[in-house]
């Protein structure tokens, strides 16, 4: 155990006290990621050390993340930062962002150029027939199957605000985004939010009703930096100023869905195009399996050290009184109920991004698993035997120590086995929250609905739950007689 | 060899201890959650005699046994065991001198013969040749072969893990030795052959006994002494062949009869 340890803290090391690179990150969809990439090419082709945290579980992780300096740079939309971060009833402009923004030590550097704003889409053939040229003509009509992405359901500047404003009477379906294409072109429903610079648009011949309300704010992607980033990385920044228009960041995000590109392809081929030379530097297939994996591990050894640390001594501690024993239980088993991906995101207010809180979350769904199977072990050793090393003068200790705890090993490497597996299976959302792991090729493979992307996660973190089942196998042959082996019964 | 007997009128209050008893019941009552399981029970165990304790399940017997090595206190009246009361501080040290043997044997599954019979004395921090040379004596003692000492209980016989049982019970050299019916759960055959054992064994060590039991013969066979117990009083004490003799009316008589 103490080997263990200290493998643990070595391996951590240079994850705490790197240097200090700038870090990029991105949100996890694919015109974040590229332009994440960009920014990131642009700053090393510009002599800067670059950390990449891309494919964050949402706006709000990046923008915290930003603010409480775990991340430099991410790229960021006005309408975004405005409504969604800032909660202004007014669209501000781009200087009264700046001003907002300010007292909390961030930045907005110049724009790309583009306005990624919110649309409604509906087929082509559909639109003509029914002479459906802006938003109030949607509006009027009734009998449209309307469905959108559970993300513009929820937010002032998307469906609440747009209803408001046009009249929408009905309610519409929350569709999950990628799907919401297909369900399009099968006729499944009618109307749906895009965005205007989706490669989809032209793929599935869909038309952008037009906002004549003037409804949805400006999108202009940014970069937003923390103020204190040097003069000289935000002056490399502004060499993006004005380079890509609609159509522009529409043919790069279709060259990454369609075209078969990745994002340190797509992103080098527009920093060519504005005239910046950038070495792709990207690692290969071997190396980023052998980072992926070790960071893998890493959180679920320290997680899984530490649940398996305290969730034997908790047991220890109270499996002599029942009441106790059973509230510990229910109070580790409410922890298995918060869903995974919440129990991360509940993390982040407490510990930020990265691997501190992905481990802290770990630990927490790997607690029940050790605890009840330790509880449960320790108040069914046989009576008798309990009866037998009182009267024979063992003290508490020696109690546990030659005869209570020995009779429980099966069970409780059963239990931290099957922590082992879960923590396994969990890391892998991890890469939501900047962490890193096997989670980062299945998130971006996610996004770009690559299946061999994702297998680069999925397989190797299975491969890893096996040799974990096989390494416990050993740990028990070492520990426990056969005769009282569970795995050999 | 004093004691209380039914309708008696209390001749047991005040009886000073009797000179070389190893345990002593003055006047002593349990009850759990107000029900007493017995009151006002007082006698005592000559040393280096085997004392066996008979009565029915439920009788309060095994409550006895567990006054005396101190996993149960009193509620009232005093038990002196080994010539002093049961100390409320450092209660393991004190156990340790007394020996104990349960019905089953209750050998610790995870440890071999010889682990289960010197794990007393490792805590003990007894030099390992000293520790050596009495585990193989007790073997000896109870006809076990030297071969099983690597063995775990499940490959032992019912009759052999009772041996290990009384060796681990006896390893530290006890004053007294407490039996919680640890021949019931055997075969006759084997139990016959164990009780040769014991009584051998017994000799050779010099140790007091107390046996609990529900079986009559077994008593007889063992125990120089009786403490008949039933209904929450002792019924009946005093020397084996006495009480065979003039058994009290009723249970013990009737116990008796099961012995003609």
């Amino acid at each position: 155990m103490t080997r263990l340890a200290a493998i643990v803290v070595l391996a951590l090391c240079p994850v705490l006290i790197s240097a200090e690179p700038i870090v990029v990150a991105s949100k996890n969809f694919n015109e974040s990621y590229i332009l994440g990439e960009a920014v990131a090419q642009l700053l090393e082709s510009g002599g800067f050390e670059v950390e990449r945290r891309m494919g964050l579980g949402g706006t709000l992780i990046c923008y915290e993340a930003l603010v409480a300096g775990e991340i430099d740079i991410y790229v960021e939309y006005t309408g975004t930062l405005s409504q969604a971060i800032l909660k202004s009833d007014s669209q501000l402009g781009f200087e009264d962002l700046n001003a907002a923004i300010a007292p909390l030590g961030l930045q907005l550097l110049p724009p790309f150029g583009f306005n990624n704003t919110y649309a409604l889409a509906v087929p082509r053939a559909l639109a003509e027939d029914l002479a459906l040229n802006t938003i109030s003509d949607l509006a009027a009509r009734s009998g449209l199957k309307v469905a959108v992405s559970h993300e513009f359901l929820e937010r002032e500047d998307g469906w609440p605000g747009l209803s408001r404003v046009y009249g929408f009477e009905r309610v519409p379906q929350g569709i999950e985004h990628a799907l919401a294409y297909q369900a399009l072109a099968d006729g499944a429903i009618h109307v749906t939010d895009a965005y205007s610079t989706d490669g989809e648009l032209t793929r599935y011949d869909l038309r952008v009703v037009t906002d004549d309300r003037d409804f949805f704010p400006k999108y202009l992607a940014v970069p937003l930096v923390r103020a204190d980033l040097p003069a000289s990385a935000k002056a490399r920044l502004g060499l993006v100023a004005n380079t890509l228009d609609d159509a522009g960041m529409q043919a790069i995000n279709a060259s990454v869905m369609f075209g078969g590109a990745d994002f340190e392809e797509a992103a080098a081929g527009y920093l060519d195009g504005i005239g910046v030379e950038s070495e792709t530097a990207r690692s290969g297939f071997w190396e980023q399996l052998r980072r992926n994996t070790a960071r893998h591990i890493l959180l679920t050894a320290i997680a899984l050290a530490a649940a398996t640390c305290v969730g034997i001594a908790l047991g220890l501690i109270v499996f002599r009184t029942g009441w106790l024993s059973r509230a510990v239980v229910y109070m580790t088993g409410l922890m298995q109920t918060i869903p995974s991906i919440a129990l991360l995101a509940l993390m982040i207010p407490l510990f930020g991004i990265g691997v501190v809180p992905a481990i802290a979350a770990l630990f927490l769904y790997s607690l029940l698993p050790v605890v009840r199977n330790t509880v449960t072990a320790l108040v069914t050793v046989d009576p008798i035997l309990r009866r037998v090393s009182r009267a024979m003068g063992l003290t508490r200790g020696q109690e546990l120590r030659h005869v209570f705890v020995p009779l429980s090993m099966p069970s409780m490497l059963a239990g931290i086995r099957t922590a082992a597996v879960i923590c396994i299976g969990t890391a892998t959302l991890a890469a939501f929250i900047g962490a890193g792991g096997l989670g980062d090729p299945i998130v971006t493979g996610l996004s770009l609905n690559d299946t061999g992307l994702i297998m680069q996660g999925a397989v190797p973190a299975a491969l890893l739950a096996v040799a974990t089942e096989l390494m416990f196998e050993g740990i028990e042959r070492a520990l426990v007689p056969k005769h009282l082996r569970t795995s050999e019964a | 060899m004093t004691g209380s007997r039914e309708g008696t009128a209390s001749p047991t209050e005040g009886t000073p201890p009797v000179e070389g008893s190893c345990v002593n019941f003055a006047s002593v009552g349990k009850h759990f959650a107000g029900n007493w399981v017995f009151r006002d029970v007082s006698f005592s165990c000559p040393t280096g005699h085997t004392t066996a304790i008979v009565g029915e399940s439920g009788s309060g017997k095994t409550t006895l046994l567990q006054l005396v090595n101190g996993v149960l206190r009193p509620n009232e009246g005093t038990v002196e065991v080994l010539g002093e009361s049961v100390p409320e501080e450092g209660v393991e040290a004190f156990r340790r001198r007394i020996g104990y043997a349960v019905q089953g044997a209750g050998l610790f599954p995870h440890m071999t013969v010889r682990q289960n019979v010197d794990l007393l004395a490792r805590l003990e921090r007894w030099p390992r040749d000293a520790i050596d040379a009495r585990f193989a004596e007790l073997l000896e003692e109870m006809g076990l072969d030297a071969s099983l000492s690597d063995r775990y209980p499940h490959q032992l016989s019912g009759g052999q893990q009772q041996r290990v049982g009384l060796c681990r019970a006896l390893m530290l050299k006890p004053g007294l030795l407490l039996l919680d019916e640890p021949f019931s759960a055997v075969d006759p055959i084997t139990r016959m052959e164990l009780y040769e054992q014991f009584i051998h064994a017994q000799r050779h060590e010099g140790v007091s006994a107390l046996l609990v039991t529900h079986d009559m013969r077994e008593a007889v066979k063992l125990a120089q002494h009786l403490v008949i117990v039933g209904s929450g009083e002792v019924l009946q004490a005093g020397e084996t062949a006495a009480v065979m003799a003039t058994p009290a009316p009723g249970y013990v008589a009737r116990l008796v009869e099961t012995q003609l």
